[in-house]
């Protein structure tokens, strides 16, 4: 056997803690009296709602578009009547515009017809992309069309789906890899179309060997000559889901510091993100539900759940037998990089992958101690910086001479933190060293 | 992006029943506390050899360290109102250290004045933990040396016989001065120094095994290595510092340490005058020593000289004590000399 694919600098082995949800099969959770959907889903300009209060909207039917900038438009994830047009609590920016929708119990849910996608130009699809309201649904939430139109000065020549998923706990994408199958492969192949071009790889950490097993299939299956679609096992090792790191494990390229990955011929798109263009494509489907991994020791039952947007914790928390004592933090997102939130009010996003249920003894709260030197957070950092040099600097309120460590190559993954055994937040330093520096132009 | 990040920081407060903090919310188990601790225990097994070697005075001298380095820790804490973190363990393995570099027949006395020196002028007055430049424990070592030159270097213990472990107790200090092997070759030549201590592979094995005068850390060669590849086995140190440095004393002991070139004896260098307690425990403490791991190999090969030259020029046998505090300071300097290799620089290059 080969070795395991990965990128050579830094990383870390946190536990894995996926044993809990990884042989579950996605649940679809039955549709909550309520959903709430901010409106700003994505990265760039918030929609602008295009529904009244009291309106009725069908399943699918379009709330919110984008009027100005970089955005996608929002779609109604089900029948009802919208119910107000006002403030919610957003997991990350503490409270946000948003459409709250009373569904519809008597509705019909929408059949969606096969359509034939062959004949279609690139443009075309991308229009479909771009109306079906499709964001990176494992990332930053940047709207997916604009990355499938590289800059024409940077031709690409790969495209690399990210199933490596290497933040614990979460089982989403290999949930989404191991029974929908054909609709990524599928995404894939539109993808492929859209940017013009016969490669792709598909990354997949090697601790999902049904995942990988079965990816494989369905690639070689769909793989011809002017299309070669193949799966790559990679080493378990976090941050192997990083786009950097990805695309230096699968190609051996570097992405230059401040470029986009297109700046060395790649596309990178996640597999959740190529099974919504699938929906998006061949059944015109809005990008309006999602596989969510919800897990931890504070919930009753862990489940990859299939969730409307907009669902609210507190209907996930009823669905799946409520808190457990002990309950401790609650994280939408990965442990590593996903962010603690203070209220079962908040609503699920298109970005939401994983909502944790964390208990005291998952989760660490040791009191942080004087940086001792050990080096560690430097030998842990993908990105070959000095974690600890910049988190002095920033005590020494020296943040803004930050700019010589390269602090926006930083893209807090959090693995100098796990490392450091004076348990020093190094990412928050970072953060503020990030605020106050000047970025290198 | 930096809206976002504002936000973040309003995110911190606790607004519910549930903590919030800033990712990442996995820390790895491992702490100060767990690689201190660990780094005391490996240094247990050539205490208790000691015992067995020299008797229960190097016991007695270690636990007279240990507990004033704690207690003067403790001290400093209070009193320039820091958190007192006696129970990381940093002031009990400084103690430990102290002791094993120190003659075992001296007064308690002066390892309780070295604590106070170490800790509290060469560690807390310059910041506490991850503040001070020099090795506490060798930088109390220097002072003695320093202050009290007649007992540093004549207050050594001969190997008791039939196992009387007990037998130095009671006597003084100052009875029982026995020269140590490098000092020994120094001072007298080869021919004093085989006719003392044996000669081939009875000496060697001798001096691995520990049974000839010294201070308990130049005791057992074989327990301090076998202590060492523990650390690096559980990832506490790595290959840099010990290696870099052991190799450079070998390659230098052996071209100009005897009479003639490539006549010296590298095996003998690295089994006497402390050179392997201080490649394995003291040249890697953290805090002294540099983090990136060019910066290390070149700190390890910059002990490894100083050590043979004052060895062999200066006045000092055990050099190494000497050749790692000179060095210490020299570890930040290394640091921002040898930057680890970011990711990717920009196009274009600059900045
Ligand atoms: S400095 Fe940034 S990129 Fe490097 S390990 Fe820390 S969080 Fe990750
Ligand atoms: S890991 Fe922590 S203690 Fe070690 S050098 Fe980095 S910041 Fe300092």
């Amino acid at each position: 056997m080969k070795s395991l694919l990965t990128f050579p600098k830094g990383g870390v082995h946190p536990p894995e803690c996926k044993a809990q949800t990884q042989g579950l099969a996605i649940e679809t959770m039955p549709v909550p009296d309520e959903l709430e959907l901010i409106l700003g889903q994505h990265i760039g300009a918030p929609c602008t709602p295009t529904v009244a209060k009291r309106a009725d909207v069908g399943e699918g039917g379009l709330i919110g578009e984008v009027t100005k900038g970089l955005g996608v438009p929002l779609h109604a994830p089900i029948a009802g009547k919208i119910k107000d047009i006002g403030m919610s609590v957003h997991p990350i920016r503490v409270s946000a515009p948003s459409i709250t929708i009373a569904v519809d119990r008597e509705a019909q849910p929408v059949q969606y017809e096969k359509q034939n996608w062959q004949q279609l130009d690139s443009a075309q699809l991308l229009a479909k992309v771009h109306e079906a309201g499709i964001i990176g649904i494992g990332g930053a939430g940047f709207p997916t069309h604009v990355k499938l139109k590289p800059p024409a000065n940077s031709p690409v020549d790969t495209l690399i789906l990210n199933g490596a998923e290497c933040e614990p706990y979460i089982t989403a994408d290999h949930r989404v890899m191991l029974e929908q199958a054909a609709s990524v492969v599928e995404g894939a192949r539109i993808i492929l179309k859209i940017l013009g071009i016969k490669k792709c790889f598909i990354g997949i950490e090697s601790n999902k060997p049904d995942a990988i097993a079965e990816m494989t299939k369905t690639a070689e299956q769909a793989s011809s000559p002017d299309c070669t679609i193949k799966v790559e096992a990679l080493q378990v090792k976090y941050p192997q889901g990083s786009e950097k790191q990805l695309i230096q494990a699968v190609t051996g390229r570097k992405v230059p510091a401040g470029a986009l990955p297109s700046a060395v011929g790649v596309v990178v798109q996640n597999v959740g993100t190529a099974k919504a263009i699938f929906d998006a494509v061949v059944y015109g489907k809005p990008l309006y539900e999602k596989v969510v991994t919800i897990s931890g020791k504070g919930i009753g039952r862990p489940a990859n759940l299939q969730v409307k947007i907009g669902t609210k914790l507190k209907d996930i928390v009823d669905y799946l037998g409520g808190l457990q004592p002990g309950l401790s933090k609650i994280i939408m997102g990965g442990p590593m990089m996903g962010f603690a939130v203070s209220s079962l009010e908040v609503p699920v996003t298109k970005t939401t992958s994983a909502v944790l249920f964390l208990t005291e003894d998952e989760i660490d709260t040791r009191p942080h101690g004087q940086c001792i030197r050990c080096g560690w957070c430097l030998e842990a950092c993908p990105m070959g910086l000095e974690p600890k040099e910049i988190a002095i600097y920033v005590e020494a309120r020296r943040a803004e001479d930050t700019a010589q460590f390269g602090v926006f190559d930083c893209f807090e993954c959090g693995s100098c933190s796990y490392v450091c055994p004076a348990k020093r937040p190094l990412v928050q330093f970072v953060r503020l060293a990030k605020m106050k520096a000047k970025r290198p132009q | 992006m930096s809206k976002q990040q504002e936000t973040d920081d309003q995110a911190v407060s606790p607004v519910g029943r549930w903590k919030v903090s800033l990712s990442p919310h996995l820390k790895s188990n491992e702490s100060v506390e767990k690689i201190m601790w660990t780094v005391v225990a490996c240094l247990v097994p050539p205490l208790v050899l000691s015992v067995f070697i020299f008797g229960i005075q190097t016991l007695f001298i270690t636990a007279v360290s240990v507990i004033s380095c704690v207690i003067v820790e403790a001290v400093s804490q209070k009193a320039l109102g820091r958190r007192v973190t006696i129970k990381d363990g940093s002031a009990v393995l400084t103690g430990m250290l102290m002791a094993f570099v120190i003659p075992p027949g001296v007064s308690p006395l002066l390892p309780i004045l070295a604590a106070i020196f170490a800790i509290y002028i060469g560690k807390h007055l310059l910041g506490g933990i991850g503040y001070n430049f020099f090795n506490p424990a060798l930088l109390g070592r220097a002072f003695l040396l320093a202050s009290f030159p007649v007992a540093m270097t004549s207050a050594w213990l001969p190997p008791v016989q039939d196992f009387a472990i007990f037998s130095y107790l009671g006597t003084q200090v100052d009875a029982v001065a026995t020269a140590t092997p490098l000092a020994v070759m120094k001072e007298h030549g080869m021919a004093a120094f085989t006719q003392t201590f044996g000669s081939g592979a009875s000496l060697y094995s001798s001096f691995f095994l520990g049974w000839r005068p010294g201070c308990i850390g130049e005791t057992s060669g074989f327990l301090l290595v076998l202590g060492g590849l523990y650390l690096m086995y559980r990832g506490y140190i790595t290959w840099h510092i010990p290696v870099s440095l052991l190799g450079t004393i070998a390659l230098l002991s052996w071209i100009f340490g005897g009479e003639g070139y490539f006549a010296g004896d590298p095996l003998l260098a690295l089994l006497s005058g402390g050179a392997l307690l201080g490649a394995f425990y003291m040249a890697t403490d953290y805090v002294t020593s540099p983090s990136n791991k060019i910066s290390q190999i070149v700190f390890g090969i910059g002990i490894g000289a100083l050590t043979v030259l004052i060895r062999l020029k200066g006045g000092y046998p055990e050099g190494i004590c000497y050749a790692i505090l000179l060095m210490n300071p020299l570890s930040t300097v290394l640091d921002s000399f040898f930057k680890p290799q970011r990711f990717a620089p920009p196009v274009g290059g600059a900045k």
